[in-house]
């Protein structure tokens, strides 16, 4: 029984030796400008969405839904950085209140559908195969072959009145209160139509990687020292997938980001007053109020434009740095 | 492979019955009254109780979906709720030949840029060339769509005369098709540029071409000859992939310029709950998907016949 204890010492062992890989890429994706200036974006908008409440109370002055009078439809100026809307609203304040948004519901997305779901189904479906493999990539067949983001739009537009009538329902039974104001129900509603899609792609991928994987002869002997079929999966298999899952989320980020806009474009994601960067790319989405009042329009769009860049080259690198064929 | 076929195909009526109960599930069990939206303001309980029995929408769920699909496979796909008494058919045919030629407009954008610049910077792999192509592809292409569409036509139809007139539709051969097809367009041109790269710098490091250059064929013999007809396999497979995008459309697009195509009536009907206009997109765009799936497949196999399926 001790020697069976030592192999196993030794088979995670060598799995930790192993992540000197990702460290090894890491340093060689630092040495990439486009990658580093990427990483700096992401990490400044991001951060900029998570503190929108002590930056709106301390650097800006505004809340999202001040209306200043004196200063209708004002160009950018030091007062207001990204100039005022209609109804003297602070663009930048509303921005980065959207860029919150945007954050909190792509990084839910990609956590729940993409990594949680996709990459366990992928492991599952990889490694046990057989019938197991067989209903899940039909699921995903299934679910892939609807017509684009017309699935997207179908469940969040079928699913937000069915889940706001059970919240209201929670919120008269229960002592919970405040969370249809909150807007937990176009959290979850937009969460879901993510998650809906997001793991199809990731399982595909693991999938794949994992049939090669686990032919593999330290698979083999992790297997011949017994060790149970969640510990092959989560310490052996999964870190040695982890190259092309890393490539996939910064690559599906982008997406999520583009999906998520599209999605309160049509009306069908937060909803107003809270501000959105679909909403706000509506709102100055014309011809007439380009001509008048571009900054609406640039405001939002170059936000929205440098979330979406920043992923996809941050993705393209880490292709090239983590997939030994481009290298 | 011909059991190969058979099989895919025989997975197809297994593929549009989930598709369909799904979406048929979900229209039925959420929310959303289409009687309701049918009349609008002047809603009144008897008059809709009496268009709701018409219609058939108070009797059972397996009842409606049995009969909607019995329909669908003899091609009849019902009656619009929305349009009253317009056969689903007649709507969307016309809108998705609309979305098709934009489509098409769209594809020899992104197929004309980004084959030829993928092919080109293989070549010149590690040169300033190869990264900036991409990434000025990718800058292109995360443009917001909801951006491109105004400034553009702000371009064209403002600040000159390019344009006749900004939005709406003429058919292929109108010059307004310009805008949509360059905003639908121009994002491809990444994908494009990134497929042909690598597949042209798979064959650029076989033996093959070494051997053919060592027999000594000019550089021009080589390309056209050895490297461009290899390279192109892959393509194929994304051309006949992208067959069943066709018909999509982009809503999107189509929405801010007034598009009268399917993807925006797609999205007006989901609003409208008017099923069985969007059961027949979905179940129409589903079969699409896979056929194209497998044609992709076929044509893999007759062009690289390293390729064997079981």
């Amino acid at each position: 029984m001790s020697s069976l204890q030592a192999l196993t010492e030794i088979a995670d062992e060598t799995q930790r030796r192993r992540r000197g890989h990702l460290s090894r890429a890491t340093a060689r994706l630092m040495r990439k400008k486009i990658a580093v200036v990427a990483v700096g974006v992401i990490l400044i908008i991001y951060l900029s969405g998570i503190l929108a409440a002590p930056i709106s109370n301390y650097v800006t002055g505004y809340e999202y839904t001040d209306q200043d009078y004196t200063s209708l439809k004002e160009p950018p100026s030091l007062k207001h950085w990204a100039g005022t809307d209609r109804a003297g609203r602070d663009i930048f304040t509303r921005l980065i209140w959207g860029v919150q948004n945007t954050v909190i519901l792509t990084a839910v997305g990609m956590l729940s559908g993409g990594l949680v779901i996709g990459v366990s189904l992928g492991l599952i479906s990889g490694y046990i195969g057989g019938r197991v493999d067989d209903v899940i990539m039909r699921i995903g067949e299934i679910f892939a072959s609807f017509p684009d983001i017309l699935l997207v739009i179908i469940i969040a537009a079928t699913l937000r009145p069915r889940l706001l009538e059970w919240v209201r329902w929670l919120e008269d039974h229960t002592a919970v209160d405040g969370l249809v104001r909150s807007g937990v129900v176009d959290y979850m509603v937009i969460s879901l139509a993510l998650v809906s899609f997001g793991w199809i792609g990731m399982a595909r991928l693991v999938r794949g990687q994992i049939l090669v994987l686990k032919e593999t002869q330290y698979i083999e002997s992790a297997r011949a020292i017994g060790l149970s079929t969640p510990r092959i999966l989560f310490r052996h298999l999964f870190p040695n997938a982890i190259s092309p899952i890393v490539v996939t989320v910064s690559a599906g980020m982008g997406s999520m980001v583009g999906t998520e806009i599209v999605l309160s474009w049509l009306g069908l994601g937060i909803q107003p007053p809270r501000p959105s960067l679909g909403v706000m790319l509506l709102e100055g989405g014309s011809i007439s109020v380009l001509q008048v009042m571009p900054w609406l329009l640039i405001a939002p769009g170059v936000v929205a434009w440098l979330m979406v860049l920043a992923w996809n080259l941050l993705g393209d690198a880490l292709n090239d740095v983590l997939n030994p064929r481009t290298r | 492979m011909r059991i190969y076929i058979v099989r895919r195909l025989a997975l197809l009526p297994l593929m549009i019955f989930a598709v369909s109960l799904i979406t048929f599930s979900l229209g039925h069990y959420g929310p959303g009254d289409p009687v309701r939206v049918m009349m609008g303001n002047k809603y009144d309980p008897a008059a809709a109780e009496r268009v709701r029995s018409e219609l058939g929408l108070n009797r059972p769920f397996y009842v409606q979906y049995g009969e909607y699909m019995w329909g669908f496979v003899q091609g009849d796909f019902g009656e619009s709720f929305r349009y009253v008494g317009q056969p689903v058919r007649e709507l969307i045919i016309p809108k998705m030949w609309v979305s098709a030629q934009l489509s098409i407009a769209a594809m020899i954008i992104s197929l004309g840029v980004g084959l030829p610049l993928g092919f080109h910077i293989a070549h010149k792999q590690g040169s300033w060339q190869d990264p900036a192509a991409v990434t000025i592809a990718l800058v292109l292409m995360s443009i917001p769509i909801m951006v491109t569409v105004p400034a553009l036509l702000w371009i064209g139809c403002l600040k000159t005369d390019i344009l006749p007139s900004c939005a709406g539709w003429g058919g292929f051969f109108d010059l307004r098709i310009v805008v949509p097809a360059i905003t639908m367009g121009v994002p491809g041109i990444a994908g494009m540029t990134r497929l042909m790269r690598a597949s042209t710098l798979d064959v650029l490091g076989q033996d093959f071409i070494r051997t053919a250059h060592s027999k000594g064929l000019g550089p021009i013999t080589v390309d056209r000859r050895h490297v461009l007809r290899n390279a192109s396999i892959p393509i194929v497979t994304i051309l006949a992939f992208s067959l069943a995008g066709l018909i999509g459309g982009s809503f999107i697009t189509e929405r801010i310029m007034g598009i009268p195509g399917i993807g925006q009536f797609a999205v007006e009907s989901i609003f409208n709950r008017d099923y069985p206009v969007i059961m027949a997109i979905t179940l129409i765009g589903a079969i699409a998907f896979v056929l194209a799936n497998l044609l992709a497949d076929i044509t893999y196999a007759f062009i690289d016949p390293r390729i064997r399926y079981r």
